[in-house]
């Protein structure tokens, strides 16, 4: 068997999962990045997409937007704003999630990032729901 | 003295609302536990965000370069108050508490020849300040269409504190909340937001930080803001539903206490209104 890390994945309202979990894929700021165990301390901040968990019994998958990733030698812990898991995504739920994303992105100072944002929920939509 | 129909009437009238009082809090109690249950369920994720972002100011400091959420914009002139309160009354001294609360640290900041702004959240605070504060209102967030508190709620909230931070409208914001310690106790609390403050913590761990330090601070500041007005609202829900159902015992314990009262009340004017009678026919009997 190959070895685990603690995977829980955290929204402000609820805990969503905690298992254990072969590897763990993040869409991380600066690109997508995959935490198996014995992966360096890190702290990366999420960028909208999906979030991919490898467990000890099959693949589960969650959209994210907003939050960090805190991953250890041991553990991975996913603080998202908002995790929806795959199986619940709907057009419906995803036009909102732009909507407010292009919300944001009018007054956020920070343009680019904003910008950026509506942009990786546009390809998801693209991608996600084929 | 009041005739029997009347003392009935009072019986019947206090029995009344003993039920409906009885009924409140039982959904009062229903509604606790559930607000219990949300808080609960959210502390992992604030609990989380406070320790990375206590690590996070500690590497940045309040230096020069650092956000001005965490640093704060020089100045602490401008107090925004925020005052989280309910919709709803019935709820015993759970209101006048905070609002207790958020009147003396204005007071005191007036004291002080700072200026003083006020957001109110929930519509029985604001009426409480509306009289000596009403100029100093800058805003009302408005919770009475909201059924089950979220993230976005509190999300709302933070928007318009930082709104007045960024404009220059603030330049130190409060909130103000009832922290739930049990059914009978909850605690008025205020807690300073923006600028943050974190308690430092010597024994975090080191981390790789990707893209950097400063650009995750900047990222998770407003959110970590949101957080903690989320938490304070879960701790005033809980609050709220818990000072509501001690209020509606002791109402229910008081309209018992009455009925008990009026009762005997009846019983011995009944009692008398027989023994008057009685009375009458002997004598009568008698004088024959």
């Amino acid at each position: 068997m190959a070895s685990t890390v603690q995977f829980d994945l955290v929204s402000p309202e609820r805990r969503l999962a905690s298992f254990a979990a072969t590897e763990v894929q993040i869409p991380g700021f600066l690109g997508d990045m995959t935490a198996m165990t014995g992966h360096a301390s890190t702290i990366t901040g999420l960028r909208p997409g999906v979030l991919r968990v490898i467990g000890t019994e099959g693949a589960k998958s969650y959209i994210v937007t907003g939050g960090f990733a805190e991953i250890s030698a041991t553990g991975v812990s996913v603080l998202a704003e908002l995790a929806v898991p795959v199986e619940e995504l709907t057009q419906a739920k995803l036009d909102v999630l732009i909507a407010d994303a292009c919300e944001a992105a009018a007054v956020n100072p920070d343009k680019d990032a904003a910008d950026k944002a509506v942009a990786d929920l546009m390809a998801l939509k693209a991608t996600a729901l084929v | 003295m009041p005739s029997l129909k009347d003392l009935k009437n009072k019986i019947a009238s206090v029995k009344n609302t003993r039920k409906i009082t009885k009924a409140m809090q039982m959904v009062s109690a229903a509604k606790l536990r559930r607000a219990q249950d949300a808080a609960v369920a959210a502390r992992p994720f604030a609990e989380r965000m406070t320790a990375v972002m206590t690590a996070l100011a500690a590497g940045v400091g309040t230096g020069e370069g650092a956000p001005k959420l965490l640093a704060g914009n020089g100045k602490d002139q401008v107090h925004l108050l925020v005052v989280m309160t309910s919709e709803r009354g019935l709820c015993g001294g759970f209101n006048s508490s905070i609002v207790k609360l958020a009147r003396v640290r204005a007071n005191e900041l007036v004291a002080q020849g700072k200026t003083v702004k006020f957001l109110t959240v929930g519509k029985k605070g604001r009426e409480q300040l509306r009289r000596d504060w009403g100029q100093a209102f800058i805003g009302h967030v408005d919770m009475s269409e909201v059924k089950r508190l979220g993230y976005a709620n509190a999300q709302g909230v933070a928007r318009e504190a930082m709104a007045a931070f960024e404009h220059g409208e603030a330049d130190v914001v409060t909130i103000f909340y009832n922290r739930f310690q049990s059914v009978i106790a909850q605690i008025p609390t205020m807690k300073q937001v923006i600028p943050a403050k974190f308690e430092a913590d010597a024994t975090t761990a080191l981390y790789d930080y990707e893209p950097s330090e400063e650009a995750i601070l900047a990222d998770l500041l407003p959110r970590s803001i949101a957080t903690q007005i989320f938490t304070a609202l879960l701790e005033n829900g809980a609050s709220e539903q818990g000072a509501r159902m001690s209020a509606m015992d002791n109402a229910t314990r008081n309209a018992g206490d009455m009925i008990t009262k009026y009762t005997t009340i009846y019983n011995r004017s009944r009692q008398a209104a027989i023994t008057k009678e009685l009375i009458e026919i002997i004598s009568g009997a008698e004088a024959l």
